[in-house]
């Protein structure tokens, strides 16, 4: 099993190496209001495709959260640019280090690319982009079939893929969480669980 | 045992825990987007029409003549909604007359169900998109009775006739079709789609600037006469009758429809498009459409059009009929289809080229 290494002091949050201990409030709010906007987002996205009753509601639902969600990537991307996040532990296998960064800056793209390739494809198909009743978003794509067909697969596949890879993400974090107990998971997590978890390793 | 640094001894209720968690969530999915389960979904009513369709066509009223006009509204619609297009004196209006049957390649006598579908752009870039047809009501109060009915009706290859039990038991189980087959049964061929009187069918809500709500259905009422083909007449039709005649109309003089909104009273079945409401309702007329102008279909201001009438511009709201969100849905995967062909360039005649052939 894995021994604490790291070390938790009241002033500094940060170990030799200029990483921080854990992920910031901001990241962690961002973290958990993000996860649960965007496996709503999915759900939501394969649904108003099948729903015989609810696609009107979803697809209005679907666009401003959507657009709010590429804002919030923003601003997180930003934070974790600024603020980094915290070391692996050291006993981690090198390919799952891989992995796990790769994941990461792979959920980034799609946060990224999904919302803007949703409004393309609006945009491509002639619709107005609505936040709310009368407030819509201007065109970023041509109104064209060409666009239309290459930007809507592209949403859709890509859609696909970022439901994938949450699973594996969630996948790794409860593997952190419930079978390695390396404290991977409570760097996430809220101040409390946090804390407590140190108090049980120590 | 363990496998790499994992001991399952220790560790399998939380591996068979996380593996369950995982699989709950791929399976609801899963579901969800139609891939596991024989449930009705929207992609149902398309049958193979997905992959198997004449490439670039709409998967439904495949045949169809686009139009160009001018909505002029009357200002008596908007006392009752804020939407510009009822404001403002004129609104362009880009549209498409077409025939029930689902091939692109249909002869104009092939079924008496005549439609129009219509866009109005108003200046603040608000759309209203509107699918219309010649019959008053929808047979049943929801899509999957619409399948039911297609079942029911469809002739038996042992006898040529409805299985009469099949019949039978779906209307049992939706006794307000009776009311649309009888009518159905009778209805006059319209030969002509200037004389034709154009229901939305399904309600949606006026929304006026100070929060009132009031429920509404409109059709569009022609000031040509109508007019229909007895049995020998249709027999001998050409193939592109319909779309020749209005073709020939427009050359000598433009074509108008007023727009007439039949206003909800309280306790009026808002949600089911197979009950019409009172003709003593009170009516409105919003305004009157001139189509000017008919053009091919081919064209892409008209072809990459997906006219859902779910798109309603703001002071305007959907009811919660059940048949127009699935409309909306069908529409949405007939529009993919057949753009994902134009796009993917598999189409050919929808697009104006010659078949090589």
């Amino acid at each position: 099993m894995t021994t604490e290494t790291r070390t938790v002091t009241k002033t500094s949050q940060a170990n030799e190496a200029g990483q921080p201990e854990r992920f910031n409030l901001l990241a962690r709010l961002l973290h958990w209001t993000m996860a649960a906007a965007i496996i709503a987002m999915l759900f939501i996205g394969v649904a108003m495709m099948t729903s015989l009753t609810w696609r009107p509601e979803l697809l209005d639902l679907h666009q401003p959260l959507g657009i709010a969600i590429l804002l919030l990537a923003i601003v997180r991307l930003v934070n974790r640019l600024r603020h980094g996040a915290p070391a692996l532990p050291a006993d981690i296998p090198r390919w799952q280090v891989i992995s796990a960064k790769a994941s990461h800056w792979v959920l980034y793209a799609l946060m990224f690319s999904l919302p803007l390739l949703g409004w393309g494809v609006r945009s491509a198909g002639g619709w107005p982009v609505t936040m709310l009743p009368g407030v819509t978003l201007p065109p970023i794509a041509p109104t064209h079939p060409v666009w239309y067909a290459v930007l809507r697969d592209a949403h859709g596949l890509l859609a696909w893929l970022l439901f994938a890879v949450v699973l594996m993400h969630l996948c790794a974090a409860l593997m952190h969480a419930w079978v390695r107990r390396d404290g991977v998971f409570s760097t996430m997590t809220p101040g409390g669980l946090y804390h407590r978890y140190r108090r049980n390793r120590k | 045992m363990k496998i790499g640094d994992i001991d399952l001894k220790r560790s399998w209720p939380a591996l068979a825990g996380i593996g369950a968690i995982i699989a709950v969530l791929a399976a609801a999915f899963a579901w969800t987007s139609g891939l596991l389960g024989q449930r009705v979904t929207n992609m149902t009513f398309l049958e193979d029409t997905q992959h198997d369709f004449p490439a670039g066509y709409r998967r439904a009223h495949g045949k169809g003549m686009c139009f160009e006009g001018v909505f002029r509204s009357s200002g008596e619609a908007a006392k009752y909604s804020h939407a510009s297009v009822f404001a403002q004196p004129e609104t362009r209006a880009i549209g498409r007359f077409s025939i029930g049957s689902m091939s692109p390649y249909a002869a104009d006598n092939s079924t008496s169900t005549v439609s129009m579908a219509m866009m109005l752009t108003a200046d603040n870039g608000q759309q209203w998109r509107m699918k219309m047809n010649n019959e008053p009501y929808f047979p049943t109060r929801d899509a999957p009775g619409f399948l039911e009915m297609m079942k029911a009706t469809a002739p038996d290859p042992s006898t040529g006739n409805p299985n009469p039990q099949q019949l039978a038991a779906f209307l049992a189980e939706y006794p307000e079709a009776r009311k649309y087959m009888e009518a159905d049964a009778v209805k006059p061929w319209a030969s002509s789609f200037a004389g034709a009187t154009y229901y939305a069918i399904h309600a949606y809500y006026l929304l006026a600037e100070d929060g009132r709500r009031q429920a509404m259905r409109w059709w569009l009422r022609p000031h040509a006469a109508f007019t229909a083909w007895s049995d020998e007449e249709r027999a001998g039709a050409s193939h592109d009758a319909l779309f020749k005649e209005v073709g020939q109309r427009l050359t000598k003089a433009p074509l108008q429809w007023d727009i007439v909104m039949q206003l909800a009273a309280p306790g009026d079945p808002v949600d089911d498009p197979s009950q019409p409401w009172p003709e003593t309702r009170q009516q409105v007329v919003a305004g009157t459409l001139e189509v000017q102008r008919v053009f091919d279909q081919t064209d892409g201001v008209c072809r990459d059009v997906n006219f859902d009438p779910t798109l309603i511009p703001a002071g305007m709201a959907l009811s919660n009929d059940p048949v127009l969100a699935t409309r909306a849905g069908i529409y949405a995967h007939s529009y993919n289809s057949r753009l994902h062909e134009i796009g993917y360039g598999k189409a050919t005649d929808a697009v104006g080229k010659k078949t090589a052939q």
